[in-house]
């Protein structure tokens, strides 16, 4: 009896007020905020043009189309699986909107083409990562030079540059007279439709259970197969989104268009605290994290960094952000073995 | 033991069937082009496709453990770049130091990558991927965005993988080098065992005593090294050090190796199914170029060879599961 009231006591602990704001303080997404905050003092202090409002909005055309293709990796990242074919889905998909155009497709068949070419390629990659049974990356390591080899066998070294007037809103587009950019809205828009699924929806409680123990998934009754199919047909479609934004945003299309940026997408769900081995994370440090990438790219921009070091840099956030949490975890680990042990010893002691 | 004999017919029926592909392809090419068979172009395919071997076998190694070593391009681009630099600065260095030098700076590259998976705990795909723009970055870093060309470069340098040894090829030599080195390291010692083992039943390789973060330093530091030593190659082959060198071509390595039956599940594989999958992908690289245009459609069917050569892997592995089940059942 008394143990259960003890047990009660925690509870009631766990959830008090002075917890929950401690947690929160303590949390990655929070850290994450600090940065950002760090990073916008620090920029203003370095460049007079930083803190300006009509440049810090047109600065998100620079990052919306890479962050929306983050925000459905982290369905393919949380389940466990990875997708390194995204950037390529987007070439793929910029050239089936530029071919159609030329035939002289109006813009609404073009988003049309651009989607259903992103979600065409999404449904192979699932059809092979579960009917097949390949590992994911070896099959988007196949498929990221199958896409954008199609593009590259047809193109060649010639580029389409003929998109209807129409068209060119999506990328360049403002909403009403405001100076905030259609793109950056959007990115928006889909952030909290994600969000929901993720955190209100059955179907993200299952993507939980799939990334913490596949097999236990399944015997609890998740069809884990098709779950993860589903997920790599909407990250295709998603990247199909991205292309319709980023074909409309520079009006051309060319084989070797939006190279590496897979990359980039992994980086921001990783470094937005979703666990690489699957089964953590949520959608606020990933929006989160794509601001800080964005606005920190676009302030090493201000100051004249060269692109190569940004490669750099994206490179290093990719490979800090997985490696100081697992240092943490194993610290961690140790010490609590640390812990038991002594216990042990005491315990010995006094029999 | 019966288990053990049908794996090895099985690998021995791979590698007959790949032996088979590689004449048949050629034969093809010689009916359809006759100058395919002039001994200087047959010449020229080996050259071309030993610098694939080299890096295909280091890459077989992290495959083999269910890994995988995406920054293998970028790691040849740095220490081609690195030793380029080197013999354009000091043009009195021996070839041979440089490619010394070369082989140290990509074993450290590679050992970097070996402690991210080993000891940081990062998953190969995220720390590759992370390295594989940061190598290539730093490329551009120590080359200020310059080449190195021809020119710049030393005779004796350009001679490392040019010149001749008993008519054959350096570069040649170098390949059956490491292929003998590779050959001997994992049928012979207990390293190469220890990485069949980690591959094939990780929790009972451990069980029985193998350290895992041993191996997984040791298959990044490998493949690092072979990267380093075909990076000086590449830049001296080819006359030039470019920035861009060798991007992609950590795709090539991995289709090479599926090519040759190495499971990307990790666990089982062979030095001359490798061999013979490198073969093949330069025999492929090589007629390409000979046909107009070709070469635009190299990203495409590489990409398509990679797919097609893992489902034929995979169906395979599953057909030699049955069959090991039924006969368990009766």
């Amino acid at each position: 009896m008394s143990d259960n009231l003890v047990r009660q006591d925690r509870l009631i602990d766990e959830f008090s007020f002075k917890k929950r704001i401690s947690r929160l303080f303590s949390s990655w997404e929070f850290i994450l905020f600090l940065t950002l905050v760090g990073i916008f003092i620090l920029f203003s202090f370095i460049s007079p043009y930083f803190m300006d409002y009509f440049n810090l909005m047109n600065a998100s055309l620079s990052f919306a189309e890479k962050s929306i293709l983050a925000l459905s990796m982290i369905f393919v990242i949380l389940s466990g699986d990875i997708d390194i074919s995204v950037a390529s889905i987007l070439a793929l998909s910029s050239f089936a909107m530029g071919n159609a155009s030329v035939k002289g497709a109006g813009s609404g068949t073009l988003v049309i083409i651009g989607l259903a070419t992103g979600l065409a390629a999404g449904i192979v990659n699932g059809f092979l990562v579960t009917k097949i049974k390949i590992p994911s990356i070896a099959v988007t390591l196949a498929t990221l030079s199958i896409f954008r080899g199609i593009s590259q066998a047809i193109l060649r070294d010639n580029a389409y540059t003929h998109y209807p007037l129409k068209f060119a809103y999506f990328g360049q587009g403002y909403i009403g007279n405001s100076v905030i950019p259609f793109e950056f809205v959007f990115f928006l828009v889909l952030a909290v439709l994600m969000g929901f699924i993720l955190h209100k929806t059955t179907y993200g409680r299952k993507l939980y259970a799939i990334g913490n123990s596949a097999s236990a998934s399944r015997f609890s009754g998740i069809n884990v197969d098709r779950i993860r199919f589903i997920n790599f047909a909407v990250n295709g479609l998603f990247a199909g989104i991205a292309a319709v934004l980023l074909t409309s945003r520079i009006g051309s299309t060319r084989p070797n268009i939006a190279t590496g940026w897979e990359l980039e997408a992994i980086t921001l769900v990783v470094l937005g605290g979703v666990a690489i081995t699957g089964g953590k994370g949520n959608i606020f440090g990933v929006v989160i994290a794509s601001l800080l990438v964005g606005y920190l790219k676009f302030g090493m921009a201000l100051v004249n960094l060269s692109a190569k070091v940004m490669v750099i840099t994206t490179g290093a956030l990719l490979i800090t952000a997985v490696l100081v949490p697992m240092l943490l975890e194993i610290a961690k680990a140790k010490q609590k073995l640390r812990s038991q042990r002594s216990e042990l010893k005491l315990e010995r002691k006094a029999s | 033991m019966k288990t053990n004999l049908n794996m090895k017919k099985r690998l021995e029926s791979r590698e007959s069937v790949l032996i088979g592909l590689i004449l048949l392809f050629m034969a093809v090419m010689t009916i359809t082009m006759p100058r395919f068979i002039h001994p200087s172009n047959l010449a020229n395919i080996l050259k071309d496709s030993s610098i694939l071997i080299i890096v295909s076998l280091g890459q077989f190694l992290v495959i083999l453990t269910g890994g995988i070593d995406l920054s293998v391009g970028s790691n040849i681009a740095f220490s081609g770049m690195a030793a380029s630099l080197i013999n354009q600065n000091n043009p009195e260095l021996s070839p041979w130091i440089i490619l010394v030098i070369g082989m140290a700076i990509g074993l450290g590259l590679g050992m970097i990558n070996g402690s991210l998976v080993a000891f940081g705990k990062v998953p190969a795909i995220i720390a590759t991927l992370g390295t594989m723009s940061v190598f290539r970055g730093f490329t551009f870093v120590i080359s200020k965005g310059q080449w190195v060309t021809a020119h710049e470069m030393t005779d004796p340098f350009m001679n490392l993988p040019h010149g001749n040894f008993l008519g054959v090829p350096n570069l040649i030599w170098f390949a059956i080098f490491v292929v003998a080195a590779f050959f001997y390291f994992m049928r012979y010692t207990r390293s190469g065992r220890e990485i069949y083992s980690i591959g094939g039943n990780k929790s009972a390789a451990v069980l029985v005593g193998v350290s895992e973060k041993k191996v997984q330093f040791l298959i990044f530091s490998i493949s690092g090294l072979v990267s380093g030593m075909a990076g000086v190659l590449w830049a001296a082959r080819y006359a030039a050090a470019v920035n861009e060198m060798a991007t992609g071509f950590e795709l090539q390595t991995v289709a090479a190796c599926v090519l040759g039956g190495v499971s990307v599940a990790g666990g089982s594989g062979s030095v001359a199914g490798v061999l013979l999958g490198a073969l093949f992908m330069g025999l492929l690289n090589n007629s390409m170029t000979m046909i107009r245009n070709m070469a635009f459609f190299q990203m495409l069917l590489q990409g398509l060879i990679v797919i097609s050569a893992m489902t034929f892997n995979v169906v395979m592995e599953r057909r030699q599961d049955k069959m090991l089940l039924n006969r368990r059942l009766a």
